[in-house]
């Protein structure tokens, strides 16, 4: 196979990528570059090139081209009563760093808009120094940048029982990756004086649901960061501007947006997020509680549900793998439903709790296949096929759904959830 | 879980590393001074939480009478005028647990009294949270028990009633911390 054809057959997968695009974001956009070049081989000097370009284009803060309007965010279709989040469209991201216009959302009473010279935080309970910061005080002490995923634990959970949706960004957009900076929360607490019998700690935000979490002080005076920015500018409203906690590697809800007080205290406080929500249903009606690790994971976004491969020959598959318990080791991907597996391509840097790029060649014979991706994690766990993740937690269960996702390609190209 | 355990510990000496100042040059030793003192008073405000043995609950009560009326006017147009559920969850009944159609609702599943006070007291109702007064909430709960059969008409729900509600789901909860 020649250079040419392999690069037209790649141009060829990526339009079908933009397809799936229009048919997510609900718009038709009928691409208007002229295709005249192409026809007879011969290429001709685009008119583009020969005038010159438009001014600013952009406003003052710049937007995605044009061209790319159907890269959006997924809302439930139809809207329900209580709109409470929104999905990342995975399959049109490259490398690891999701865009801030495009990390997925989930709210529990919408997003409040604060002014950041209005908004304190508080830490009390127990501590020798009850505190109130601004975020003038915030930002003034040491920082750190980290690239770190969050996830929902509600994510992929609809797969738990049954196939019921399409498309990567349906089934599994509860997922994004972006540097974030702040402070190290060890680094605030210690103002305050902790006290020895301080072994939990409530976060609560400022929103309509004073939403809150009881969290163990080990993992506060670990790795967890007061977060005032995300890949670079300040955190997105939807993100909780202009302050929120961060947890690597736990459950997304945990990481209390627009965060207003952290309480010291003994025991957790059992609010209505970690009792009647955010808990693990088992076979014999108990719900395992305190769940907060998001387990090692991966998923093929490149092809993925309801693209299409329009010829045989090559392609590369293509996706995330990520684990709230350390780094990702290894992905394997299987292009037979799982009778055999061979080593995907990891890009670097692998770091811990990032989504991590891997990468596998594959030529396509035109025959069905079923792809699956694998992810094993530096503390040795396997990601779990759905069988298996049924087995151990019951069909009860709704989050933290870590299975295998299979993609099943069709011998005319079609892509589907193989689930 | 030992070696959990292990871990843990390993980055506790981590985090001890840094604060003695043995890894970057600007981490602070000990407090830097920034931020304001503030007594418990000034919190009082936004110091709502409720603790699962009642710590935290004001003064004040309610009867099931009064939450029944409150209801009527603030919950019912989403959650249904006996709790039955609507544009938002259903808050009664539920049955059994262990079969994958299960219903969770504060009947069936919520294991402590307290966080239905505390979560009311937050987030409801949904179009003006944080509205009702302590009086107010403690009727809501007390008719929301009652609606579930936990508690008679006749009882007054307030700091010293409501801890000692035993919800059906009480012992349902495992503990994991992972």
């Amino acid at each position: 196979m020649s250079k040419k054809d392999v690069f037209s057959k790649r141009r060829d997968f990526l339009k079908s990528s933009v397809a799936v695009g229009v048919s997510v974001g609900g718009a038709v956009s009928a691409h208007s570059s002229p295709l005249k070049n192409q026809d007879n081989g011969f290429l001709e000097v685009d008119p583009w090139t020969k005038t010159q370009g438009s001014g600013f284009v952009n406003p003052p803060y710049g937007l995605p081209s044009k061209y790319e309007k159907n890269v959006v965010r997924l809302l439930p279709s139809p809207a329900p009563t209580f709109l409470t989040g929104s999905r990342t469209p995975l399959q049109s991201l490259h490398g690891i760093i999701t865009p801030n216009g495009l990390v997925f959302e989930r709210h529990h009473a919408g997003v409040p808009d604060i002014n950041p010279d209005l908004h304190k935080l508080v830490i009390h309970g127990l501590v020798d120094r009850p505190m109130v910061f601004t975020m003038d005080d915030i930002v003034r002490f040491p920082s750190e940048s980290r690239i770190y995923f969050l996830e929902c634990s509600g994510n992929s959970a609809a797969e738990l029982k049954k196939a019921s949706n399409q498309t990567v960004q349906q089934i599994h957009g509860l997922v994004s990756c972006c540097e974030w900076t702040g402070v190290r929360l060890s680094t605030i607490l210690q103002e305050c004086g902790v006290q020895s019998n301080a072994k939990w700690a409530l976060a609560e935000g400022a929103d309509g649901a004073a939403m809150t979490r009881s969290i163990p002080m080990s993992k506060l005076m670990d790795d967890a960061l007061l977060v005032y920015a995300q890949n670079g500018e300040m955190l997105r409203a939807e993100q909780g501007y202009p302050l929120r906690l961060f947890l690597p590697g736990y459950e997304g809800n945990m990481s209390i947006k627009w965060l207003r007080r952290i309480k010291l205290g003994a025991e957790p406080w059992q609010t209505r997020e970690e009792t009647s929500a955010y808990t693990d249903l088992r076979a014999d009606g108990k719900a395992s509680q305190f769940t907060f690790s998001m387990e090692v994971k991966s998923v093929i976004t490149q092809p993925s549900g309801m693209m299409k491969l329009k010829s045989k020959g090559f392609y590369e598959i293509s996706g995330f793998a990520w684990s709230g318990n350390g780094k990702i080791r290894r992905v394997e991907v299987s292009t037979n439903g799982g009778k055999s597996w061979n080593d995907a391509v990891l890009q670097e840097p692998v770091m811990d709790k990032s989504l991590v790029r891997f990468r596998f060649p594959w030529v396509w014979d035109g025959a069905p296949a079923t792809l699956m991706s694998r992810a094993v994690d530096s503390s040795g766990e396997v990601q779990p096929t759905m069988d298996a993740v049924i087995k151990a937690k019951s069909a009860n269960t709704f989050y933290h759904n870590n299975a295998i996702q299979p993609w099943r390609v069709a011998a005319n190209g079609e892509v589907t959830n193989g689930r | 879980m030992v070696a959990k355990r292990y871990f843990i510990f390993v980055n506790c000496v981590a985090v001890i590393g840094v604060l003695v100042g043995c890894v970057s040059g600007y981490q602070a030793h000990g407090p830097v001074g920034l931020g304001k003192p503030i007594s418990e008073d000034q919190v009082r405000a936004w110091n709502i939480d409720i603790g699962p043995t009642g710590a935290g609950l004001p003064t004040g009560s309610g009867t099931v009478a009064a939450g029944e009326k409150l209801y009527q006017q603030q919950c019912a147009s989403c959650h249904g005028d006996k709790g039955q559920g609507g544009p938002a969850n259903r808050l009664v009944g539920g049955g059994a647990l262990n079969t994958d159609k299960q219903v969770k609702t504060v009947g069936s599943f919520w294991p402590y009294p307290t966080t239905i006070f505390d979560y009311i007291r937050r987030a409801m109702p949904h179009q003006a949270p944080q509205s009702l007064t302590n009086d107010q909430v403690y009727a809501a709960t007390a008719y929301i028990l009652y609606l579930n059969k936990i508690i008679s008409a006749d009882q007054v729900i307030d700091a010293k009633t409501l801890p000692l509600v035993k919800m059906p789901n009480r012992d349902g909860f495992i503990p994991v911390e992972k």
